[in-house]
């Protein structure tokens, strides 16, 4: 007989999860350089990611966090703080959930959502340190607007959902899970949905 | 120190049900056989059917042995929607009232039912989960085939007035189903008192085995199988007995008998001082139930600014075995249904924790939780945004 099955996670998520590295102590962020928050409290995640940069090197010397969400969101945003460190903030930039789920050692189809909040605050994080020292030329706004927060799906998406043949917001839902978790972008998707109707088709 | 609070989900075997189906794994026989091997089993079918008939005060040809307390509620619902003369009322009568807070099993087939052309309606429920009876009666009517209503939630434990129920659904001349799955084992249920038509039981949730359920259905009432195709249990669910599993369930069903009487009083200490050192101990917390009207062996809480999943998994690290109604846990993407249904926000319902005791639950066990859970929260809540200038939450303190 079989004995007790790991858990629904890889061995270096649960290490993160048991013994998160980086979690920022209290609430004062004075000490850094920038702060993003992502995500809600109603969708089950949220993420506070902290920066401090060298400014010559402009490059990240210490990133600190707190996340409300499951294991996974947990361990997703303790391994980023670990990622994140020394690199320079144009490569920090462009860390995608991929690379953090692959440095967790996979993650459970129904977990990516949880792990994509981190990125986005990292990218928040680092705008927010653009914007304080007078570099608002260099913020960089994301190319592609995130309407579900929950599931991270962006108006692209949406578009290119409806390209694939989603007519109704059922069927967008099918296609791409968008509001499925808190439902509350389904207004702002409807009116998506219907100017990707008329651009494309017409309708 | 190991703790297992999750006896919703599923108990142990009784160590009495263990030793007689140990005892009878030598028995092979097919009840449907003539012969020495199929009388022997046939006989232990038989007095299992007789022990849970009495356990429930139902005569024996009114219980029928299924696969699963899902099968047993699948089979009641998909009479009403068949539209063949020998179904219930065909399409005569083709609404189906049903609640907010119902298993999966009985809302997914609700909603399946809808696309094949039932009506469907939800009633809803309070803060604590009692259904609306007003709703109820608003909605009786002629076109009502069947009401279902659970008599024990499994996530908050509130309990119904099954019996108050029946009466409202028996004046319009509808049928009434419950599906008795939490209550069965926990509280007194006799069928006769509470006069209804069909009720479902599973066997693993009284300590019994799991894969073995049973449905009552009144004696006269129209029935159709769901698995058709055999003569077994006198044609009203096809496929052969699961004799090893019937004959635990009907051991369970004798031991609980025995036993529930004398321990309900103890399960409610428990699960007052669970509840009294959780709210004294941990700040920001809220009970979610019936204070009075409610299993004592459920208490569900939810703590703000904390995820269930995360606090699930770190006392699953310290040995205790509890479950949540966070969307994440589930593996759905939705946090529960039933906190949604009596208007728990649904932060909180993200953080819901539900501890479920049992007939070995002890207060030993229920000091150590209260030990190791303080900590756990505190060093959640120290990581989370929930807590911070900035975080939603934070905002609106």
């Amino acid at each position: 007989m079989l004995q007790a099955g790991e858990w629904a996670y890889s061995e270096t998520l649960k290490e993160h999860f048991m013994n998160p590295k980086n979690i920022l102590q209290g609430e004062n962020t004075d000490d850094f350089d920038g702060v993003g928050m992502e995500g809600n409290l109603q969708c089950g995640d949220q993420m506070m990611v902290v920066i401090k940069v060298d400014k010559e090197k402009e490059t990240i010397t210490d990133c600190q966090w707190k996340t409300y969400g499951c294991a996974s969101a947990i361990a997703s945003t303790s391994v980023l703080s670990e990622m994140v460190k020394g690199r320079t903030l144009d490569d920090a930039f462009h860390i995608s959930p991929k690379e953090v789920a692959l440095e967790l050692g996979g993650l459970p189809d129904h977990k990516i959502h949880c792990s994509v909040l981190g990125d986005k605050a990292l990218r928040a994080a680092i705008n927010n340190y653009y914007t304080r020292n007078g570099q608002e030329d260099k913020v960089k706004q994301e190319q592609a607007k995130v309407i579900c927060q929950c599931m991270n799906i962006t108006d692209h998406d949406i578009e290119d959902a409806v390209l694939e043949g989603a007519r109704t917001y059922f069927e967008l839902q099918e296609h791409t899970k968008c509001g499925t978790v808190c439902g509350q972008c389904k207004d702002e998707t409807e009116v998506l949905l219907e100017k990707y109707k008329h651009i494309h088709f017409g309708a | 120190m190991k703790v297992y609070f999750d006896h919703n989900a599923t108990t142990p075997l009784h160590p009495e049900v263990k030793k007689e189906m140990i005892a009878a794994m030598e028995m092979f026989g097919n009840p449907s056989s003539m012969h020495a091997y199929g009388r022997e089993a046939r006989a232990n079918v038989e007095d299992a059917r007789r022990k849970v008939a009495d356990f429930i005060g139902a005569q024996e040809n009114e219980i029928i042995f299924v696969g699963s307390g899902s099968e047993a509620n699948n089979t009641v619902l998909s009479l009403f929607v068949c539209s063949s003369s020998q179904c219930i009322p065909g399409t005569r009568r083709s609404t189906i009232i049903t609640t907010k807070i119902e298993h999966p099993c009985v809302l997914e087939t609700s909603e399946c039912l809808a696309h094949q052309g039932a009506r469907v309606k939800y009633l809803n429920v309070d803060r604590y989960g009692k259904i609306d009876l007003d709703q109820l009666v608003g909605m009786l009517g002629d076109d009502v085939g069947l009401v279902s209503v659970m008599m024990a939630n499994n996530e908050i434990g509130t309990l119904q007035d099954i019996e108050a129920i029946t009466r409202m659904v028996h004046e319009c001349g509808a049928f009434m189903h419950t599906d008795a799955v939490q209550a069965v084992g926990k509280v007194p249920v006799d069928v006769r008192k509470l006069g209804v038509d069909f009720l479902t039981i599973s066997a693993h949730k009284i300590y019994g085995p799991k894969g073995v359920g049973a449905l009552f259905v009144k004696h006269g009432t129209p029935y159709c199988p769901l698995i058709r195709g055999g003569h077994q249990e006198r044609g009203r669910r096809a496929g052969t007995e699961n004799t090893l599993g019937i004959l635990g369930m009907g051991k369970a069903a004798e031991m609980r008998m025995i036993e529930m009487p004398e321990e309900e009083e103890r399960l409610l200490l428990l699960k007052r001082v669970l509840q009294k050192g959780i709210e004294e101990s941990i700040d920001d917390i809220a009970i979610n139930g019936h204070p009075t009207d409610a299993l004592a062996s459920t208490l569900n809480v939810s703590f703000t600014g904390v995820e269930g999943e995360a606090i699930l998994l770190y006392l699953d690290l310290e040995g205790i075995a509890v479950s949540t109604g966070s969307a994440c846990a589930s593996g759905s993407l939705d946090p529960s249904h039933v906190l949604l249904a009596t208007g728990v926000d649904a932060e909180l319902a993200h953080g819901s924790i539900r501890f479920s005791m049992g007939r070995e639950s002890s207060m030993q066990e229920v000091e150590y939780l209260l030990n190791v859970l303080p900590p756990i929260i505190q060093r959640i809540r120290n990581m989370s945004t929930a807590y911070i200038k900035g975080g939603l939450h934070a905002a609106s303190r």
